[in-house]
């Protein structure tokens, strides 16, 4: 199970990357697509959508059962992972690579953020 | 109840083959090993081997076990020659659903009576109390047995390479006692997948070099471990009902389209009869609401308990739904009022979270394999 030292995570077992010119990229972790299995559907926020950290702001749907997407930050929507929409597998593949889900223009830091570290210790034992 | 959940004899194995495990009717089951929809389609193309050691097997021996039979459950017992199973129903005194069981017949006066884990110390309960007045005895073989399947089209050919039993001369719906891989079996050929496919009941001691001989056996032509979320989707394109699901104690077999396991024509009593006589009638003056297929137009997965609806009513249930792997599309199985239960009725839709999604009525199975 990986758990990329250079990504913040969120306990909802969302990542968070570095900013880069203001916007962070997010997805959900290797042990989140583990434990949803197969995905199989990925409603995603739009371009333009404001999210607010730790509100849901979409759905990833797998065989057996639905989970919402909580966004880790605060800011607007200037990207949303199409790839992902034509082909939700690539959650399972590649959840820290292509997998990704979306880019946000972040409005604040994020205040409920783990380090690699604190994450692995919080999804040790499961 | 004890909280611990049971372990299979193959338990061991699963942890180290890398399962995900999940609870099931107080057992510790494998869901998946990898992906579910590669274990699927495995299952569809090549073969898939399963650990259903958390069935409940329930024996009755002596001179009445059929006739015990034939008074607590709904088919006709009597019928099923020696070697050969039966689909059938064990119903409350009001018609209602105890549980589907398949009935083995092993001898001349020993049968074994297979429920679903979740169902097994009722039916077990039922039966003892049912067969009260009958000379038979009544043995619970739920500890005595671990089950492993292997389903799919290679699933003949992995089975004949590990033994001598007559294996094209096992129809569907057959059991017979031998040996397999060294290992004394009860084969069966009574799949829940749509697919061909062999049920093995062994000794507990057993199951694991089984499980390893069917492994090595099957290496070249694709049989790969399969778990319980597989499972769901295979039975779920096939149309077969899922107690809990389709099939609850809320139901007649009537309500649920499988009227024909009822046999009336039995002699004597049995559990139910006076109850299902009347919902026999009944069903046939006036159309219960139906269990349909429901094919989605969009990629939203309608689950169980999600309403069906046309021009904003409700008119029926969805009872089970999973994205199916072999149509490419989310499908469901669900009850519906009659007059929006013909294939290709339109209109109708599942309301999903709050969004009507349009879905196409279809005639079950969504799947049927080519023989």
């Amino acid at each position: 199970m990986s758990t990329p030292e250079n990504l913040r995570y969120t306990k909802e077992h969302e990542w968070l990357s570095d900013v880069v010119d203001g916007v962070a990229t997010v997805g959900i972790t290797e042990f989140a697509a583990n434990a949803l299995g197969d995905v199989v559907y990925a409603q995603l926020p739009a371009v333009g959508d404001t999210v607010t950290e730790g509100e849901t702001c979409g759905e990833l749907e797998s065989t057996k059962s639905v989970s919402d997407l909580y966004s880790p930050v605060s800011g607007e929507i200037v990207e949303a992972n199409q790839d992902v929409v034509d082909d939700p597998a690539l959650v399972n593949t590649a959840p820290f690579e292509g997998g990704w889900l979306f880019k946000v223009r972040i409005s604040e830091e994020p205040k409920d953020v783990l380090s690699a570290e604190e994450y692995t210790k919080l999804t040790a034992g499961n | 109840m004890s909280t611990a959940p049971r372990l299979t004899a193959l338990d061991a194995l699963h942890r180290s083959l890398g399962a995900t495990m999940t609870d099931f009717a107080g057992w510790d089951m494998p869901l998946r090993y990898a992906s579910e929809r590669d274990e699927h389609n495995a299952v569809r193309t090549r073969a898939g081997l399963f650990d259903l050691s958390h069935m409940g097997e329930i024996t009755l021996t002596g001179p009445e076990a059929v006739k015990a039979l034939d008074y607590a459950l709904v088919g006709n017992i009597s019928t099923v020659g020696v070697g050969r199973a039966r689909y059938t129903h064990i119903c409350q005194e009001d018609g209602g659903i105890v549980d589907d069981l398949i009935v083995y017949r092993l001898g001349e006066t020993e049968y074994m009576v297979v429920a679903n884990a979740s169902n097994a110390q009722v039916v077990l309960d039922a039966l003892t109390e049912r067969a009260a007045g009958f000379d038979t005895e009544v043995r619970d073989d739920r500890d005595a047995y671990a089950l492993l399947a292997v389903q799919g089209p290679e699933s003949p050919g992995i089975l004949a390479s590990l033994t001598d039993a007559d294996l094209d001369g096992l129809k569907y719906y057959a059991g017979l006692p031998g040996t397999v891989a060294g290992v004394p079996a009860l084969i069966a050929r009574t799949g829940y997948t749509g697919e061909d496919g062999f049920e093995l009941f062994v000794a507990p001691e057993h199951a694991v070099a089984l499980w390893q001989a069917l492994t090595k056996a099957g290496e070249g032509v694709g049989l790969v471990p399969a778990g319980l979320s597989c499972r769901d989707t295979l039975r779920l394109e096939a149309g077969m009902p899922l107690y809990g699901h389709e099939l609850t104690t809320a139901l007649t077999p009537f309500d649920a389209g499988l009227g024909r396991v009822v046999k009336f024509e039995k002699e004597g009593d049995f559990v139910g009869r006076a109850a299902l006589e009347a919902a026999a009638e009944k069903a046939a003056t006036k159309a219960p609401r139906k269990l349909v297929g429901l094919i989605a137009e969009g990629r939203r997965v309608p689950r169980a308990g999600f309403p069906v609806t046309f021009g904003g009513e409700v008119v029926g249930e969805v009872t089970s739904g999973a994205p199916s792997p072999t149509l490419g599309k989310p499908i469901a199985m669900a009850y519906v009022d009659a007059e929006h239960a013909a294939p290709g009725a339109s209109g109708v839709g599942v309301d999903i979270r709050g969004t009507h999604e349009p879905y196409e009525v279809v005639a079950l199975p969504f799947y049927k394999r080519q023989k």
